[in-house]
Formats: structure tokens, C-alpha cells, sequence
């Protein structure tokens, strides 16, 4: 176990190209260096094409960086945007996916399913396959696949942008609630200015070509958050003027 | 009245109009019998070719032929097809070769395959295997190139590496095109083996065919084109349409 205090994550002068033997090459993210605390939730603003998602792909290895040194101290849960269920596979076989693949008994799989499923809400939902569930409870899914593992760092792509604002702040809502009884490292990834205030315990904001982190905004706002209070509204706006700066996604 | 049965009646009433149309276009003497039989006859012809034994043993001689053909050109296309999916130098240079090769009608094989092999049962077997194993490679390669990349990634993160991805990722991912595929090679190989028993004799429901013609029996030939037919339509529909209607129900597609 690490100490509450200790760094989980270092990130130091991360930089990633595309192309870069044609001579044309694309600068994704350029020199990103930031830390994460055990317990912390960061979230991660910026505008589509940033280079955010490419920086957490970079983190769980699903992708390489071009140069820079990234520590992780534990281990890696990764929940994508889409929920990537596997649809030969219903949600309780979906949840236990990760500890089948460590051989563990089916008995202690089927127990903690159990436990991860009745977290998530979806208790009733076992034998259901990925394509009878709402986008929300394919998220939960999603989460209790994720959490079951007990990952020490989740690393969350933009996972609830599909979904409507009500799923949204119920998911929302049940995320905070977990990551307060799990104390897990969140490493969230959006583009909605809201969720990161709602959500944050501190925000990277980025701007884009090349992807930066331009500044960062900590969010010192009493949970559960009210998205309708003076303070939070006004966080919102700063990092809106921050984003706004930006010059919008170039075809 | 259910469903099902209402269905049953309605192809029962089809067929029984078929035969009727048939059996009056019989009764008006339009054509010589022996160009236009009676479906009378053809019923006849197909209880004698039952009870001499001479239907049911080509039967099993085609089917046998079929089995031997389609589950080596499963293994072979499978592995091919995995092989071009997994390599780029030979997705770039053998796959569109293979491309080419499929657009070559099976019976093409038959005359290379009577020089090599002579004229047995491994020049038939040859030809069932060209004209299956290109058809499944292709299908193969393209389901794995098509795979989402997400669920391979999601697989990874969740401790799924090497054998277990293939086995707990890819497989799964592709069974539904894997089984179309199967389908569809399936279909290729009753093709080329009823070709290739056609051309050149040896016992099978194509040598059957060709013996019709020779003896100038049209009854004959339509009643064993009746049973290849049947044949045909039997396992698309028991085996290949069930795995894959009830894929299609679990996966919600």
C-alpha cells in the first residue's frame, strides 16, 4: 500500500509525433510533465485533438510516447469511451472477464461479481448480454469490469460522453461515491467543462497542436458538488475562458 | 393457429401448387415423355434409386468426399487466413495473389488435378479444397483485420495476453464471420465436388447425374438433381443457418 501523500504517478516531458519520417510531422503532445498523488482525481479538459486520450493510451502502455519517462506506481484499471463489452459474453461473464484470465477459482469469480455488480447497480441485470443494456448500465458494466481487479489507478477516457445528462449525473454520483470508498487514483479524461468541475480534485487544462497542458486549475469545492452553486459556476467559466482561448479543432 | 404451423401449411400448399402446375403441363403432351417427365415418374425413380441401395451409397460417397475436403480446407484457411491477418508482408504480397486465385472457378483445378494426381479420389479432393480453402482464407483474414480494435485493447488491460487473447478475444470476436465463412466455404465445396464427379466417373451423386443422362433418363437425372438439391439445402439450413441465427440472438445484431 502506498501512503495517501506519495506520488502514484509521474509524468515527466512526455512528447509524441505521428509521421515522423516524412517530414511532416504531426506534434500530438509536447512535453507533458504533471504528477498524481495516491487518492487524487485529476481530470483532464481539453479540446478534441488535444492529445489527452493519447496521453492516457501513453500511461496504460496501449500506446508509446515518442520521448519523455512515465513512473506508475500500482496497478492500471483503463475504462474507454465506447464500452467495449464483448458481446459474446453477458454481463456477469463480462465482469469476471479479468479474473478468468488470472485462473482464479470460479466460486471467489462468481462472489466477487456479485459484489461488483450490486456496487455498480446491476445485480439484476447477470444474465443480460451487452446489447439489452442502456448505454448507462453498459458504462456500470463497463466500471464493475474495471473495478473488480482493484486497480490502485483508473484511467477513465471520456467514458460517459455518450450518454445523456441525467445517466451522466447518475454516474457521476455513483463514480464519487466508489472512488470515497475505494480511495482509487482517478485520471479522468473529458471535454465537458462541467463534469471536470463536478468531478476534479484538480484540472489539466490543454490546448491543442501541439497538445500542452496550459494551465492547471485545482478545484477546492466541497463534494458532492452542486453544478447550479456560485463557485462551482465560476470555476466552470475560468476554465472555459481557458479553453476558449484555444483556437477551435482545424480541418 | 401458431405461427410455425400456419408457415408450415402455407410452404406444404406451395409445393403441392408446384407439382400441380407440373403434373397439368405433363397432362397436355406438350413435349415427348422422355424430355419432360411425369413428376409421377421422378417419385418413382427416386423410391427404386432408394430401395436398389444405388442413391444412399452415392450419398455417403459424396458426403464423405465433402467432409474430408471441407475440414482440411477449414484448417488450411484458417490458419492461411490468420497467418495474412497477423503478417504485413504477406497481407501486402500473397493476399492479393490469393484474391486472384479465388476468382478462378473451382473446375478449373480438375484438369491440373488429373495430371498430378491421376484419375482417384485425391484429384477430387483437390478440387473440393481449391474451391473451399481461398473462399474461407479471405473470409478469415478479413474478420480478424476487422475486429474492433477495442475489444483487443479492453482485452489486454484486463490481463488478457498472447494464447489467452486469441483464445479469449479473437476467436470469440470473429465466430460470427467465422461461421458465415463456414457457410459459405460449405457451399463452395458441395459445388466443386458435384462438378467434379460429374467430369470424371467414379461413384457420387454427380457420377448418378451424368449416368442419367447417358442412359438418356430424365426421370433419373431430375430425381438425383432433387436429392443433391435436398442435400444442399439440409445442412445449409439444420447446421450453418441455426449457429448462426442463434449467434446473431446472443449478440443482439
Amino acid at each position: 500500500m502506498t501512503l495517501p501523500s506519495s506520488t502514484t504517478l509521474r509524468i515527466q516531458h512526455i512528447s509524441k509525433q505521428y509521421g515522423r519520417s516524412s517530414g511532416h510531422a504531426l506534434v500530438a503532445l509536447e512535453d507533458i510533465s504533471c504528477e498524481v498523488s495516491a487518492g487524487e482525481w485529476v481530470c483532464l479538459v481539453g479540446p478534441s485533438g488535444c492529445g489527452k486520450s493519447t496521453l492516457l493510451h501513453i500511461i496504460a502502455s496501449l500506446d508509446r510516447s515518442t520521448s519523455g519517462s512515465i513512473e506508475v506506481h500500482g496497478s492500471i484499471g483503463f475504462m474507454f469511451q465506447e464500452p467495449t463489452l464483448f458481446p459474446w459474453l453477458n454481463v456477469q461473464e463480462n465482469v469476471g472477464f479479468g479474473l478468468r484470465m488470472q485462473k482464479v477459482d470460479a466460486n471467489v469469480i462468481s462472489q466477487k461479481t456479485d459484489t461488483y455488480l450490486k456496487m455498480v447497480g446491476l445485480s439484476e441485470y447477470k444474465p443480460a448480454y451487452p446489447h439489452q443494456l442502456s448505454g448507462g448500465m453498459k458504462q456500470r458494466a463497463a466500471l464493475a469490469r474495471m473495478l473488480i481487479l482493484d486497480p490502485d489507478i483508473l484511467l477513465m477516457d471520456e467514458p460517459f460522453g455518450s450518454l445523456d445528462t441525467q445517466t451522466k449525473e447518475q454516474l457521476h454520483e455513483d463514480l464519487e461515491r466508489i472512488w470515497r470508498e475505494t480511495k482509487k487514483t482517478i485520471v479522468f479524461v473529458t471535454h465537458d467543462v462541467y463534469e471536470a468541475v463536478r468531478l476534479g480534485d484538480i484540472i489539466h487544462v490543454f490546448s491543442s497542436h501541439p497538445g500542452r497542458i496550459k494551465t492547471t486549475i485545482p478545484v477546492d469545492l466541497p463534494r458532492p458538488r452542486s453544478s447550479t452553486e456560485e463557485r462551482f459556476l465560476r470555476l466552470a467559466q475560468q476554465v472555459r475562458n481557458e479553453l476558449d482561448n484555444e483556437p477551435h479543432d482545424r480541418v | 393457429m401458431n405461427y410455425r404451423l400456419k408457415k408450415t401449411l402455407r410452404i406444404l400448399t406451395f409445393a403441392i401448387i408446384l407439382l400441380g402446375i407440373w403434373e397439368g403441363l405433363f397432362a397436355l403432351h406438350l413435349w415427348p415423355v422422355w424430355l419432360f417427365p411425369a413428376p409421377a415418374a421422378v417419385g418413382k425413380t427416386l423410391l427404386r434409386g432408394f430401395s436398389d441401395g444405388s442413391i444412399p451409397v452415392a450419398i455417403l460417397v459424396s458426403i464423405r468426399r465433402l467432409l474430408i475436403g471441407f475440414f482440411i480446407s477449414i484448417v488450411i484457411g484458417t490458419l492461411l487466413g490468420l497467418f495474412l491477418a497477423k503478417n504485413k508482408t504477406a497481407e501486402d504480397t500473397l493476399h492479393p495473389f490469393i484474391l486472384g486465385l479465388q476468382t478462378l472457378p473451382s473446375i478449373c483445378w480438375l484438369p491440373l488435378a488429373l495430371l498430378w494426381f491421376g484419375l482417384n479420389e485425391r484429384a477430387i479432393l483437390f478440387v473440393i479444397v481449391m474451391g473451399t480453402v481461398l473462399s474461407i482464407t479471405i473470409s478469415v483474414k478479413g474478420a480478424i483485420s476487422h475486429i474492433p480494435r477495442s475489444y483487443l485493447k479492453a482485452g489486454k488491460m484486463l490481463g488478457a495476453h498472447g494464447f489467452l487473447l486469441y483464445r479469449h478475444i479473437l476467436f470469440p470476436a470473429i465466430l460470427p464471420s467465422y461461421i458465415h465463412a463456414m457457410r459459405h466455404g460449405w457451399s463452395f465445396a458441395w459445388r466443386s465436388l458435384m462438378s467434379g464427379e460429374m467430369l470424371f466417373v467414379t461413384a457420387g451423386l454427380g457420377q448418378l447425374l451424368m449416368l442419367g443422362r447417358e442412359l438418356n433418363d430424365l426421370s433419373r437425372v431430375m430425381a438425383i438433381m432433387a436429392v443433391i438439391i435436398f442435400i444442399g439445402f439440409l445442412f445449409d439450413q439444420t447446421i450453418f443457418a441455426k449457429l448462426e441465427k442463434n449467434l446473431k440472438l446472443r449478440w443482439g445484431v
